[in-house]
């Protein structure tokens, strides 16, 4: 009896450490306590469900602390080994497993149902197909987007014509299969339900095929939602109400985050969806190829750096992709020492995640006030000499003003075009991630700096020395 | 329509479905004010608790017969799963973080 009690507090304990444990990731000061909070609430409901007792269980403990352990070697090392610009990736994967996990268990439970040994009413029948259905549309759609992020696959070779409706006619017949494995119970047959099990696999697949470009990481923390909603589902199959709790939690709050996210890009969730930016009109506007942009000099841009008053830099992907966040620094350090004052402006989505760049200039030891976002930055900048852009492209596209006809237009960008100058390190000419021109490079205040983010910068911080 | 009402009737279900409301709005409440900053960490850091599945997988192993080993292997998959999910997702949640800590 004793015993039952202390379970049932030790679950209650690690529900609370959830919530508060979300609530302390809300802010910057608290966040890395609220992560070991929630943490150990996990520790204490996973030694729970260990010591729970169970009547009649032969509870295969070795089984148990071997997949435990096998489990946490896999996943702490991937998470230390991980690079800081691989980031968005690694969460993609680590929850489409999570998704996976609840496929495997509401696949373990229909194999006896449909032998006979368990019986189940229709309720328990259709928590397990939602757990099947929400758990594997989470499990795909992950790995695609790890994928994607990972650039082993171009958005459009995995998209079909009209591929919403592709989609929604794939939602159905999968829905449809649901319908009929529910009405016909068990003589539904367990090769149907692993068809049912392969459709809702393909449909998530199917579901993130069109979409990319800077909605990715709208994307994954929607999946991250599926992946508490399945848990939570699978919390009902083995009545665990703090399963449910647990999982409800993510799956409300990450849907917050999701809007969150969409509000910060001005779109829509269902634009982001359909996949807005993805296909169609790739091209824009901008792209008649008169235009030629003016290239400058590492020499010139030292000068024109270092004899400035104010200096804005403006880090995208590229800085990540070229590990350049340390150079970086270097250029910030040098350019203060001659008493120009050098800020940063965080696009909130720059990079391939909103706080990408942050985390980016934090582990280069950029202090905090000197990062400005996307309202201080538009501020600041109509009172700012030189802007250095570096390897951003979407987040300072004209475009999105001014060109109704752009697929961007109307997300909030940066207005570099306000500053006296502007400078773009950039590897080529080549479209960013959105798949669309910029006319920024062809603006009159802009002039252009090819080569690789890092080596460009290094090479700009020793003609500044030499100054 | 009358399984319906005898559902919502029933004690323990109604208690459930107050669970889950109460537990929606704390989901949305506890992080409707975020700085842009911490979308990521906090995305991840709930992509971590997501994680929760491997209490599922863990009783699965327990209430499973010894010589069951398709439902063994599956709930040691499910385990296996779980925890790369719990313990990476804490890991490189903790790793983003640990990049906003305060300098001197």
């Amino acid at each position: 009896m004793i015993i039952d009690f202390i379970i049932n507090i030790a679950y209650l304990i690690g529900a609370l450490a959830f919530v508060w444990g979300l609530r302390l990731l809300s802010s910057p000061d608290t966040a890395r306590r609220g992560n070991i909070v929630a943490g150990v609430g996990m520790v204490i409901a996973i030694i729970a469900a260990i010591g729970q007792p169970i009547e009649g269980a032969s509870n295969n403990y070795l089984w148990i602390i071997g997949a435990i352990v096998i489990g946490a070697i896999v996943g702490l090392v991937s998470a230390k080994k991980v690079q800081m610009t691989a980031m968005p990736q690694m969460v993609s994967i680590f929850n489409g497993l999570g998704g996976a996990c609840a496929v495997v268990l509401a696949y373990a439970e229909l194999v006896p149902y449909y032998s006979g040994i368990k019986e189940l009413d229709m309720a328990g029948l259709i928590i397990i197909l939602l757990a099947l259905l929400i758990g594997g549309i989470s499990f795909t759609g992950s790995m695609l987007a790890f994928a994607k992020l990972q650039g082993l696959v171009w958005d459009s070779t995995i998209t079909l014509p009209r591929h919403d409706i592709v989609n929604m006619v794939l939602l159905l017949i999968t829905l449809g299969m649901g319908g009929y494995l529910v009405a016909s119970g068990v003589e539904g047959g367990l090769l149907m339900g692993s068809v049912f099990m392969v459709l809702a696999l393909i449909y998530g697949f199917s579901f993130v095929a069109p979409i990319g470009g800077a909605d990715m990481p709208v994307v994954i923390s929607l999946l991250n939602s599926f992946t508490g909603l399945s848990a939570a589902v699978t919390g009902l199959i083995y009545g665990s109400q703090f399963m449910l709790v647990g999982g409800i939690l993510v799956g409300a709050s990450g849907t917050i985050l999701t809007v969150l996210m969409c509000e910060a890009m001005n779109r829509s969730l269902m634009n982001v969806l359909i996949g807005g930016f993805g296909g169609g009109g790739a091209a824009g506007n901008g792209a008649d190829g008169e235009q030629v942009a003016k290239e400058v000099t590492l020499n010139d841009a030292a000068i024109q750096l270092f004899y400035s008053q104010s200096a804005i830099i403006v880090p995208g992907y590229g800085l990540a992709v070229a590990q350049a966040q340390k150079v970086c620094k270097e250029v910030d350090e040098l350019l203060e020492k001659n008493g120009v004052e050098v800020r940063y402006a965080i696009h909130p989505v720059a990079g391939r995640m909103p706080g990408h760049m942050n985390v980016l200039l934090a582990e280069a030891d950029v202090p905090y006030p000197k990062l400005l976002d996307l309202e201080e930055a538009n501020d600041a900048l109509k009172n700012t000499d030189m802007v250095v852009i570096v390897g951003a492209n979407d987040v300072v596209n004209p475009a999105a003003e001014d060109d109704p006809s752009s697929p961007i237009h109307g997300m909030p960008v940066l207005k570099v075009w306000d500053a006296k100058n502007v400078i773009v390190l950039k590897r080529s000419m080549r479209p960013g991630y959105a798949g669309i021109q910029n006319p920024l490079f062809f603006h009159e205040k802009t002039r252009m700096l090819f080569g690789d983010a890092k080596d460009t910068l290094s090479n700009l911080a020793s003609e500044i020395k030499n100054l | 329509m009358d399984t319906f009402i005898q559902f919502f009737n029933d004690e323990s279900n109604l208690l459930l479905i107050y669970l889950l409301l109460f537990t929606i709005i704390l989901g949305f409440e506890v992080i409707s004010k975020v700085p842009t900053v911490l979308h990521t960490p906090l995305m991840s850091g709930a992509n971590a608790i997501s994680g929760v599945v491997i209490i599922g997988a863990i009783l699965l192993i327990r209430q499973a017969d010894p010589d069951d080993y398709l439902t063994l292997g599956l709930g040691f998959l499910g385990v296996i799963l779980g925890m790369v999910n719990v313990a990476g997702g804490f890991a490189v949640t903790d790793r983003m973080l640990e990049m906003f800590k305060k300098k001197k």
